[in-house]
């Protein structure tokens, strides 16, 4: 089953290659990997998407944690999450194709962000299967070039209601 | 006042209290030897080879409990170590390791001598530095020591270039460290440990089963008051000998794949298997989805990894041995009624049996050829009272080193696990030496793997570490022959090591005694007067060329189907005085 993983790390020079060798010297699979400084500099935020059993995900966590530049890490999958990912997607676009593309970049709310007379780099974000869906809409007009970058996520937070919410406590 | 960082290495090294270090010079860290030269604080034994040196400094780990240090120059001297520390990172050896780099100018132009230290180190490391600022070399130094030394142990290598060695920096040593990454869990859940105790009380065919964790979390001592406290027998892997007195009735001895019929039995007929400092290596094992099939298992260990990676666990306790086993047994003492042997007995009277239908056998003719037991059993009873340290190198004679040399106390087994090193035993017999100058140390080895750090003689008699090294010598890799023996029809490929060198004379090349046992009247004689000497000493002993280890379960084979004898096909071999024929010499050898 598919796992997302977060992890706060040390913002430090080889913390990505601690990682990637962990993942790589257990065998573990790695589908998607980014990584991010955060508000805190001396901090990095990593999204992890990866693949394996029960055991073998509880092995990941265990072993992620167990890296010494790791600050702190949570398997988003095991509650409500949100992800996305962003793809720059460069098409040919022929006369007879520049209205088709619009007409795509429309329905999927994607971005032009760069245009010459034969092409459309065509920015879009969203969930992957909405990334595939614009990809496999868009070959037949030819894909000179493509690029994804992974995917990121974030927990969502559990809707309280008004009389569950908490007081407000005063900051001193 | 401003020091080098070669003064800041020293001064660290006195506040951590490091007495010894195992070194060799090179381009780079010539600086920091040179300061070294200066001082009278820290000892330098200069080894042959880095492989020496960091085996040195993890049997003076083994055997002190604290941390082992060694340096290494970039380069070459790096790649050397490394066997050490991926030996030290499988056995949990806390292990500092220095090594010298290019300066940083030139990192990563290929420089001479240069290679990339914390790349080669990353996995077999549990962490490592590459100090670029001699500002931060002081604090750098304080938490590998910290990091080496706390939680599960091992190795840390500090890489320390050139140019950083000789830049000068106000010496500040920080009192404490706090890495936010890093916190060990030390006390277990409480929870948890009671309902291991309810467990407990309520087994009726426990076993404790016993590793390394014990020995390096000081906890021999809460083990032994929770064993005799329930009438538990005791399992001991190959890492955990030491960790209960070998010679207790309530020890079973080792387990695992050449462990005892006994030890084997038990935890496969348990109902409760409490695993203490142990990782259910598949050297213990066996099958893993037939391991202890009727059991609850309660696992504790400081490494939350080590638990649920290869066995289903049903009571997990993170945190350290001792802690936890005395919290264990405050709330055991208050439960158990003193009934514990009568409730016990029926478990016991089966263990009996079986120690008694395949107790550990050999036979040994008056004038055939030596057996290798017989010799690790006469060396056991002439030395046992003078609590001797004991290390192996890797092998069948490690494997009958484990079975017949009764360890009564911790920190005297030093022999490779995890990673097998052959060539282990001798260098790691010389740092436990270099530890404890007036001690016994013994190291049990084999022809084979002896030759692989035998370079390290010429250390043992320059710096008069007087370890005495027992060859039981088969003229084969044994344990390799063996596996040819029982699963490749007795082909024995490149096992053959014919009776070169003559360890004797060898020995007497680098200036220390050889001696050599050649019937089993002469063994207590040559013992006795190997250990009388004041200095290194070989004892060559030729023993039988085809004696097997057993009892022995095959790779990947269930716990209590255990091949307890040679099969008939091979105990020909074993008739008379057998001289090793020429087909069973490596045919590419004798072509």
């Amino acid at each position: 089953m598919e796992h997302i993983i977060s992890v706060t790390v040390e913002n430090k020079f080889g913390v990505l290659s601690r990682v990637a060798g962990l993942f790589s010297g257990r065998g573990f699979n790695i589908e998607s990997l980014s990584v991010a400084p955060t508000l805190d500099p001396s901090m990095s935020q990593m999204t992890i998407v990866t693949s394996g059993d029960e055991r073998i995900v509880e092995q990941i966590v265990k072993q992620l944690n167990k890296l010494i530049d790791i600050i702190k890490v949570v398997d988003l999958s095991e509650n409500e999450f949100v992800s996305r990912e962003t793809a720059l997607i460069k098409v040919h676009t022929r006369m007879e194709d520049r209205a088709e593309a619009l007409r795509i970049v429309d329905i999927f709310r994607a971005n032009i962000i760069d245009s010459t007379p034969g092409t459309y780099t065509i920015e879009v974000t969203g969930d992957p299967k909405k990334i595939e869906a614009i990809i496999n809409l868009l070959q037949p007009l030819g894909i000179k070039e493509l690029t994804r970058t992974g995917r990121v996520a974030v927990a969502r937070e559990p809707i309280r209601t008004a009389a569950a919410q908490p007081k407000k406590i005063a900051r001193e | 006042m401003k020091l080098t960082g070669s003064e800041i290495f020293i001064e660290c090294l006195k506040k951590e209290g490091v007495k010894t270090i195992f070194a060799l010079p090179g381009g780079v860290v010539l600086k920091i030897f040179d300061m070294l030269h200066q001082q009278k604080d820290v000892q330098v034994i200069l080894t042959r080879h880095e492989q020496g040196a960091g085996h040195m400094a993890e049997g003076y780990a083994k055997a002190t409990g604290k941390a082992g240090v060694c340096l290494v120059t970039s380069g070459p001297g790096m790649t050397n170590v490394i066997t050490a520390l991926a030996d030290a990172y499988m056995d949990s050896v806390p292990l500092v390791c220095f090594s010298g780099q290019v300066p940083t100018s030139l990192i990563g132009n290929d420089a001479f001598q240069e290679a990339d230290n914390v790349g080669l180190s990353r996995p077999c490391t549990k962490y490592n530095f590459l100090v670029k600022d001699v500002n931060d070399l002081a604090a750098t130094i304080k938490e590998a020591f910290y990091i080496a030394t706390t939680g599960r142990p091992g190795p840390v290598l500090v890489d320390i270039p050139k140019d950083v060695s000789m830049a000068k920096a106000e010496f500040v040593y920080p009192n404490s460290v706090s890495i936010r990454g890093y916190n060990p869990t030390y006390d277990g859940n409480k929870w948890q440990i009671k309902q291991a105790a309810e467990a407990i009380m309520k087994a009726k065919k426990p076993i404790l089963y016993v590793g390394g964790g014990v020995v390096f979390s000081g906890a021999a001592q809460e083990l032994l008051e929770l064993a005799e406290m329930t009438q538990i027998p005791v399992d001991m892997t190959l890492m955990g000998l030491g960790a209960f007195p070998g010679e207790h009735p309530l020890s079973l001895g080792m387990m695992g794949m050449h462990g005892t019929y006994q030890a084997n039995m038990a935890v496969h007929y348990s109902d409760l298997v409490i695993a203490v400092g142990a990782r259910f290596d598949d050297r213990v094992t066996g099958k893993v989805s037939e391991f202890c099939p009727y059991a609850k298992i309660i696992h504790i260990d400081i490494d939350p990894t080590s638990i649920r990676k290869n066995i289903n666990v049903d009571i997990p306790i993170v945190g350290d041995c001792k802690a936890v086993l005395r919290e264990l047994n405050q709330i055991l003492r208050a439960t158990v009624n003193g009934e514990q042997k009568t409730l016990r007995k029926p478990w016991w009277d089966q263990i009996r049996e079986w120690q008694t239908a395949h107790p550990l056998t050999y036979q040994q003719d008056a004038d055939g050829p030596i057996k290798p037991q017989e010799v690790v059993k006469r060396l056991y009873e002439l030395t046992k009272d003078r609590d001797p340290i004991v290390a192996t190198d890797v092998g069948q004679h490690q494997m009958w080193a484990a079975q017949y040399f009764k360890l009564a106390k911790p920190n005297r087994w030093l022999t490779s696990g995890g990673l097998g090193t052959m060539g282990f035993g001798f260098p790691a017999a010389m740092g436990a030496q270099a530890a404890f100058p007036g001690r016994l140390v013994l190291c049990i080895a084999g022809d084979g793997s002896v030759q692989m750090n035998m370079q390290e003689m010429a250390t043992a008699v320059v710096s008069k570490l007087p370890v005495k090294i027992i060859i039981l010598n088969n003229r084969f890799h044994g344990m390799v022959r063996q596996w040819q023996d029982l699963f490749y029809e007795g082909r024995y490929a490149s096992s053959y090591l014919d009776t070169t060198p003559d360890f004797v004379k060898l020995a007497e090349a680098y200036g220390a005694v050889g001696l050599r046992a050649k019937k089993v009247a002469d063994l207590d004689a040559v013992l006795k007067e190997a250990i009388a000497v004041n200095g290194p000493v070989i004892v060559d002993v030729p023993t039988h060329p085809y004696e097997n280890c057993y009892p022995m379960i095959p790779a990947g084979g269930c716990n209590h189907e255990m091949i307890l004898e040679d099969p008939p096909e091979l105990k020909k071999k074993m008739a008379g005085t057998p001289q090793v024929t020429p087909e069973d010499k490596d045919t590419i050898l004798t072509a």
